[in-house]
């Protein structure tokens, strides 16, 4: 016997660290203790090994690092003792994990161990394979453990069983290997095989689907049997809880019927009149009880369809919803959301339970009754429903705000009946939990605003009002000030008013107050600021006369030490001091705001939607050719004779100096902003030069169908401020070069005519798959002289494309010289679906218009 | 750890009417108290509630008939036969045994198995020291 103990019993060192007052002198007793371990460890002290590992175990729970105990346990399963082996297995389970390459050691000991003459010892090394075997020691061991599924000792075969889960589980492939011991176990007598048994068999056939027809061909009669014989048992105390025999086994048994029967109507037929005996038989007053109806009413709704069946397990979840026991509501809210596809109508009838729910004081349920009113509201009840969830919001935890009002603006959206309503509801919610708004919700809140043009004066003022009662909600402040600086005028004349509201004055210093306050307020943000700043502008368009105290409010902001209040607030005093001639022009009513295209795009960027977003193209004819250079400048060269841009013109620019600076967290797609710009381009290129197909190109670019002009410039649209520089200061902008780098495709010849080649070159960027930037080359093959030269092209939906000036618009004869124009197509079906192009080439030869059309269809497939 | 504590955090700020499962991180956790002690599972999304807490209890039954009328101490005490017993009852998670006299019958086994091998070990430690004397 070794003479020096190596320290403390194990109850002593614990007795030690239970009495520590702090946590320094915890580490303290665990330090010194360590230190002693160690030192047995390299003297190989045999005595105390068992007690050593297991104090290591307790300072491991503790959460102290351990490792260098590891190897400790595999001396210890390799000892011939029994005890020896309990503790090392203990151990291996405990402080290694499959992660640990030291695992890989073991091997060969449980190899061993799972041939021993002693049973137990079989079992310990199952138990370890069970817990934490990693696949390689599972592919190596499987054959041993698949021959002790027949082992003799109805202990081992059930260690085995769930060894086995976890053996395919890692490796899915052995899982054939498995189907017939399985079958052999499923008959078996012994309660904890055949509970074992049963879980294997769930699990492969979750694994495996020819296990799954195999075992639903020849099966599912046998387990029918079984659990027939386990309800009409007689009275057995060994596995008797609450009454009944086994809930486990009634449990587990349901769940393989479930996974049986699933998608199999013959599977299903077999378990109709055991499902309706459980499900009516059951007694419901304990808890094992109910977790067996539970149980029950999943399987019946998840197997094919037997009427009778569903009415009574939607009977038994109505009973559930109504128990005082708050564990069984919350299950039958779970049950519920997964009844909602099945029968939606029974799921109605108990709405108003279900909304008490929601108000419940347990978080839990909260949460769960929330997720089923929102499944649960279709047109005929979103009224009273959202005016239920809105009073809830006054009075909800701060934690649940905010799912609470998503959820609302979720509903309010997809269903609002009128516009009005909409309008109104989400006033509540923006003046209740504004701050919890996500930035796509408000957005769509003005989108929805600009097009109900009756309601405007009703909206301002209903804003106004708001924004005087509860001033810090950051998304009502930025929507009131929008509609503020967009309708002031409506709000100061009272027009439009509805019979529902009350008459209110507001002079114009009164608006001009509440905007300027949103810029003082401590607590607003960028985009608050920046919003406030721009409808200042428009306000002092609207109300002359206030103009001067805008002027100062907007001065204070030149020396802001951030970049865009600065900058918007120096260009918006150029404005109104200088240039009083086009402000009116450029501050005019926005456009309205197309709901649909930008619905479409918001539709896609919402959360539970697949978010491959499309853009908002339209199958538009982009891309008029310039003849000049560099049309941006020409807009706004203040200091010539501006030609007075069509009210086309000014409202896009009215959109661009509106855009608002939505931080990078915008869901909108990276193509919007592309698409923008692009658009906003030509459309200004189209201002300067009225001699181009102006009348034939605005009209289809402006409008759709419906006479709408497009969202072409989302509130999403970043025209960078660098655009804005140079529209102002008449620099010319920089044309985009196209990327040389990124992989090279080859060029094609896009179209020949007898008269005309046209080729493409392609680049791409490395970083941007979906973008090609082509490079298109004219030239004239005829004799004469092509003049007038112009270039047009249309995409289909899936693409977006943009056209850069071409060099020229004259064509030497007989290859003399060339056109270059470059392109930049957007392909969002990037790998999915080819590029294709329709194009209309315009010239004059001898004064006589010559027009080719014609289609792309050969551009290189990875495009 | 983390974790852990987390959770702790969690359950134990639950007031005593509240329902016993608690959402967290995408997995289901079940707990039930027993004077002060709580026992917490981890469940996934599709595993039956109500179950786990047959589970639980099926657990501390068969430490209580064990240890006899179990308390705190003994759990903390002797942690490594609580673990045993636990992997007498349930392996990856799985239920492996639902009756509670054959867990006990089996880890009454081993345990025999523990003291005779200490036995064995001590009369045999006996029977050096007498030699050497």
């Amino acid at each position: 016997m070794n003479p020096f103990s190596s320290g403390t019993r194990l109850r002593d060192m614990i007795r030690a660290i239970r009495a520590c007052k702090t946590a320094a002198e915890e580490r303290a007793v665990v330090r010194k203790e360590c230190a002693a371990i160690r030192a047995a460890i390299n003297e190989n002290d045999q005595d105390y090994r068992h007690r050593n590992l297991a104090k290591l175990m307790f300072i491991h729970m503790l959460g102290y690092p351990t490792h260098f105990g590891q190897m400790e346990c595999l001396k210890l399963i390799a000892s011939p003792g029994f005890p020896e082996k309990r503790i090392g297995y203990l151990g291996l389970m405990l402080l290694l994990d499959e992660r640990q390459e030291v695992l890989m050691l073991v091997t060969n000991s449980v190899k061993q161990d799972l041939n021993h003459t002693n049973q137990y010892i079989v079992g310990l090394a199952l138990c370890a394979l069970g817990n934490i075997c990693s696949a390689e020691m599972a592919r190596d061991l499987a054959p041993e453990v698949e021959r002790l599924l027949q082992f003799r000792d109805p202990n081992i075969r059930k260690k085995a069983a769930l060894c086995s889960i976890r053996i395919i589980k890692k490796v899915p492939d052995l899982a054939e290997n498995f189907i017939n011991p399985v079958a052999a176990l499923l008959k078996e007598k012994h309660h904890g095989v055949l509970i074992t048994g049963i879980q294997l068999c769930t699990d492969l056939c979750k694994v495996s689907p020819e296990a799954l027809e195999y075992f639903r061909k020849k099966c599912t009669d046998g387990l029918v049997r079984t659990l027939r014989d386990l309800v009409n048992s007689p009275y057995a105390p060994e596995y008797d809880i609450a009454g009944i025999t086994d809930p486990f086994l009634h449990i587990r048994l349901l769940k393989l019927l479930r996974v049986l029967g699933q998608g199999d109507a013959d599977a299903s037929d077999a378990m109709n009149d055991i499902l309706a005996q459980v499900a009516t038989k059951t007694e419901s007053n304990k808890n094992a009880g109910n977790a067996i109806l539970y149980e029950c009413v999943e399987t019946i709704m998840s197997i094919e369809d037997n009427g009778g069946l569903r009415v009574l397990a939607i009977n038994i979840l109505g009973r559930f919803l109504s128990n005082r026991d708050n564990n069984i509501r919350y299950v039958a809210l779970n049950m519920l959301m997964r009844a909602i596809t099945v029968d939606a109508q029974a799921v109605q009838r108990h709405r108003a339970t279900i909304l008490e729910c929601v108000k419940d004081s347990d978080a839990s349920i909260r949460k769960r009754a929330l997720e089923l009113v929102y499944l649960l509201v279709n047109e005929s009840n979103v009224k009273p429903l959202t005016k239920e969830l809105v009073d809830y919001l006054e009075v909800s935890d701060q934690d649940f705000k905010g799912d609470l009002t998503a959820k609302i603006c979720s509903i309010i959206e997809k269903f609002s009946p009128e516009k009005i309503w909409y309008i109104d509801q989400m006033l509540k919610v923006l003046t209740e939990a504004g701050n919890f708004v996500k930035d796509e919700v408000w957005h769509a809140l003005v989108v929805v605003i600009s097009n109900a043009s009756d309601l405007h004066g009703y909206t301002v003022r209903a804003l106004f009002r708001a924004l005087q009662t509860t001033a810090e909600q950051e998304s009502l402040v930025r929507v009131a000030v929008w509609c503020i600086g967009e309708y002031g005028d409506l709000l100061v004349n009272n027009a439009g008013m509805l019979n529902v509201e009350d008459p209110i004055t507001v002079t114009e210093s009164d608006a001009v107050d509440v905007v300027e306050s949103a810029i003082k307020r401590h607590a607003s943000d960028l985009t608050t600021k920046s919003m406030a700043l721009i409808a200042l502008l428009k306000l002092s368009s609207r109300f002359p006369s206030c103009s001067g105290r805008i002027k100062d409010i907007v001065v204070q902001h030149k020396g802001s030490l951030v970049l865009e209040l600065q900058q918007r607030s120096l260009e918006f005093n150029s404005i109104i001091e200088k240039h009083q001639n086009i402000r009116s022009a450029l501050v005019e009513r926005m456009p309205v705001l197309d709901e649909a295209s930008f619905g479409g795009r918001r539709a896609s960027s919402l959360p539970n939607t697949v978010s491959t977003s499309n853009g908002t193209a339209v199958k538009l004819p982009n891309g008029v050719a310039k003849s000049s250079a560099a049309p941006l400048v020409d807009l706004l060269d203040l200091s010539d004779d501006v030609p007075a841009p069509s009210s086309s013109g000014g409202d896009f620019l009215q959109d661009l100096l509106g855009v608002d600076l939505a931080p990078a967290t915008q869901s909108g797609t990276s193509q919007a902003p592309k698409a923008g710009t692009d658009v906003l381009l030509d459309l200004l290129s189209i201002g300067s030069n009225p001699a181009q197909d102006n009348s034939v190109s605005t009209p289809d670019i402006l409008s759709s169908a419906q006479d709408h002009k497009p969202a072409i410039a989302s509130l999403d649209v970043l025209a960078a401020p660098s655009n804005m520089m140079d529209l102002l200061d008449g620099f010319a902008p920089a044309p985009p070069k196209p990327a040389n780098n990124g992989p090279a495709y080859p060029s094609i010849v896009a179209f020949e005519s007898s008269s005309l080649r046209l080729t493409f070159n392609f680049s791409k960027q490395p970083g941007n798959p979906q973008t090609t930037t082509i490079s298109g080359t004219f030239t004239n093959l005829s004799s004469n002289v092509f003049t007038d030269f112009v270039f047009q092209a249309a995409v289909p939906k899936f693409l977006q494309l943009h056209l850069d000036p071409a060099s020229g618009n004259s064509l030497p004869a007989s290859g003399n010289g060339t056109i270059t124009q470059s392109l930049k197509v957007t392909n969002s079906q990037h790998g999915k679906k080819p590029l294709v192009m329709r194009l209309r080439i315009a010239y004059k030869v001898d004064g006589k218009d010559v027009l080719e059309e014609g289609q792309i269809n050969n551009f290189p497939r990875d495009l | 750890e983390k974790a852990i504590r987390e959770l702790s955090g969690v359950i134990l700020s639950r007031g005593p009417k509240l329902c016993n499962f608690v959402d967290w991180k995408g997995h289901k956790v079940v707990y039930k108290r027993y004077a002060s002690l709580y026992f917490c599972i981890c469940i996934d999304e599709e595993d039956n509630e109500l179950e786990a807490l047959e589970v639980i209890h099926h657990f501390v039954e068969i430490l209580d008939r064990y240890f006899g009328s179990v308390c705190e101490l003994d759990l903390i005490f002797n942690f490594h036969k609580a673990y045993y017993i636990l992997d007498e009852l349930l392996i990856a998670g799985e239920l492996q045994e639902s009756s509670k006299r054959t867990i006990a019958k089996l880890i009454s086994a081993q345990d025999n198995l523990v003291e005779v091998a200490k036995e064995e070990a001590s009369s045999l430690s006996n029977i050096i020291a007498q030699a050497t004397k």
